[in-house]
């Protein structure tokens, strides 16, 4: 690949979104502009923007490199993505949240969370949850593009990362969300038409759909012992039931992203800036398409890159890449696509990172400005502004250390941890939320706080992928993790932490003061 | 049974509850491309009203 060119692309098409940046900059006045795009965005802009945040780098390489692993059986977690991350999530959470959030006169999720419960506490720990929590799936973004710059360009994995810190922190705190929406559903535009060409071509490629998915059923005789012993049984068959590896796609892979997305900060407050219900409806529209097209693509392609490299070289994907499965995705597009598409495709990743990681940072600002600053010490308006542009500039800091720290096969890991956090703490409370009237303050924060505590304790104690490597159980005990027999190593603290959350929420409200009914009749006016 | 050369049902099943999916998500995009706008201008206005409050409010209490 010609770095010249390459390069010359990528100037050109920064220029570009820079443009788009500057022009929403412009436009971007007050705090409220600043936080929400002042809630009134186009349909198209809102759909595409929603649908580049939730699906990042992340999900392209980390995941599309899952699939080259552990088969199309993640194909289920396209399924949750488009029933419940668009479908559910637009059309029954996605209205509430935005007359509610009306209502309420909120612009950000932990202030949504806060003032619905009517209270303090509730804002700044949500808002904490974000600030620390919002870094390890950032920097899993990070590495998903820079994995692909090493890749095709075949510079340091590290300067790699450096540049695209610095490209995404320049253009977050430039244009607050305004100029994030408008970039991301340019980059969303991109990256849709990338992957659709991925996907046929690979199917091209490989003799057609059928023929594609035949090649890949008869490469089951080549899988590995080490896969069949933890209970692989191909790339176009679950996993056995019950197996280690049916758990870690199961309620890791396809739980944890899946349900954990109706809870995610980031995604969450894009309800709140459409100004009618409409604009929800005609978003699904585009949400759909832009979900079966992105991550499936990703997935299938993923899966079928172990056809291409077998035919190409006797080995399977994983062993190509050396066991990183995060370089299999972009390993495949440099050997098996055409050249100038390996360029496009640049364009197209890096487009999924800066749009998922602009809302993240944003998010993160946001929460440190508006939610902590604001809430503990009782400023109001404009003058958070340059503290939440401060912490965004903090947030990209301690995403590119911690990009530079994570060890390799972490995107896909990183990112379904993150969203496992986030429906701990937020799944239950946001639900109720919505749709119980009679939950109460002490209902939502106990829900919380146990959500979060749960998910907490067996990400360190229980959880084998997380525990062992921190070691903590290790020094304590001698063992790896607290409950050595199968299958609680490997069940996902998801399974655990939401269900123990929604419990907790439920019996405390009964057991305390119902909210007051004005306060309640407000909140749902119009619901 | 087999589709498409994928022999297990939880995984061709996957792929075309995921088609269907799609297919819902066009469909009621398409149906309800205009429904849902009525309280668009009424809730604008609300805000602005609100914004107004909040500067009164502001100006009474910090003296601006």
């Amino acid at each position: 690949m010609n770095i010249m060119v390459l390069t010359l692309i990528i100037i050109i098409y920064l220029f570009i979104i820079g443009y788009v940046g500057f022009v929403a900059w412009k436009k971007t006045k007050s705090s409220e502009d600043y936080m929400l795009a002042g809630r009134k965005s186009h349909p198209y802009i809102m759909a595409l923007s929603y649908g580049a945040t939730f699906i990042s780098t992340a999900a392209i390489v980390g995941f599309g490199g899952i699939a080259g692993q552990f088969g199309m059986g993640i194909l289920w977690l396209v399924f949750l993505n488009i029933i419940l991350g668009i479908f559910i999530a637009f059309v029954v959470f996605g209205k509430r949240t935005r007359k509610m959030g009306h209502n309420m006169s909120a612009l950000t999720f932990p202030e949504f969370l806060g003032q619905r419960f009517n209270s303090k506490f509730i804002q700044y720990f949500a808002g904490l949850i974000i600030f620390f929590a919002m870094p390890l799936y950032a920097s899993v973004v990070l590495i998903g593009a820079a994995r692909f710059i090493e890749a095709t360009i075949l510079i340091d994995f590290n300067i790699a990362l450096l540049i695209m810190a610095i490209i995404v922190a320049v253009y977050v705190m430039m244009g607050g969300i305004k100029g994030v929406m408008y970039t991301d559903a340019l980059q969303g535009s991109i990256m849709f038409l990338g992957m659709i060409f991925l996907l046929i071509s690979t199917y091209y490629l490989l003799g057609g759909v059928s023929n594609a998915h035949q090649s890949l059923t008869n490469l089951t005789p080549f899988l590995t012992s080490e896969v069949t012993a933890v209970g692989g049984t191909g790339w176009t068959s679950f996993p056995s039931l019950g197996s280690p590896w049916w758990w870690t796609l199961v309620s890791t892979i396809i739980l944890g992203v899946g349900i954990g997305v109706l809870a995610q900060p980031q995604l969450a407050v894009r309800f709140m800036t459409v100004k009618s219900n409409r604009e929800l409806n005609r978003a699904v529209f585009m949400g759909g398409l832009f979900i079966f097209f992105l991550p499936g693509t990703a997935y299938l392609v993923g899966s079928l890159s172990n056809v291409y490299f077998f035919q190409q070289t006797g080995q399977l994907a994983t062993q190509v890449v050396g066991g990183n499965i995060d370089k299999i995705i972009p390993v495949f597009i440099n050997n098996a696509m055409p050249e100038w598409f390996a360029y496009i495709f640049m364009i197209t990743l890096l487009s999924a990172a800066m749009s998922t990681l602009s809302s993240q940072v944003h998010v993160q600002g946001t929460s440190i400005g508006r939610d902590v600053y604001e809430t503990i010490f009782k400023k109001k308006g404009d003058k958070s502004v340059p503290i939440a542009r401060i912490g965004i500039g903090f947030s990209v800091l301690i995403a590119l250390v911690m990009g530079y720290l994570l060890p390799g096969s972490i995107i896909a890991l990183g990112t379904a941890l993150f969203f496992g956090i986030c429906a701990a703490a937020f799944l239950s409370v946001f639900i109720c939320a919505l749709f119980w009237k009679r939950t109460s303050k002490w209902g939502a924060i106990s829900g919380m706080l146990v959500g979060t505590l749960t998910s907490i304790f067996w990400l360190f104690f229980v959880f084998e992928r997380t525990a062992a490597p921190l070691g903590i159980v290790q020094s304590l005990t001698g063992k790896e993790v607290l409950l050595t027999s199968l299958p609680w190593p490997v069940i996902d603290p998801i399974v655990i932490s939401v269900p123990f959350a929604f419990i907790v929420t439920i019996l405390v409200s009964y057991l305390t003061k119902p909210p007051e009914k004005q306060y309640i009749d407000k909140c749902f006016k119009g619901i | 049974m087999e589709l498409l050369g994928i022999p297990d049902p939880w995984v061709w099943g996957a792929y075309v509850l995921s088609i269907l999916g799609v297919l819902i998500c066009v469909f009621y995009g398409i149906l309800n491309w205009n429904k849902g706008g009525d309280d668009e201008k009424k809730e604008i206005l609300e805000e602005l009203e609100w914004e107004k409050k909040e500067l009164e409010m502001e100006e009474e209490e910090l003296g601006f």
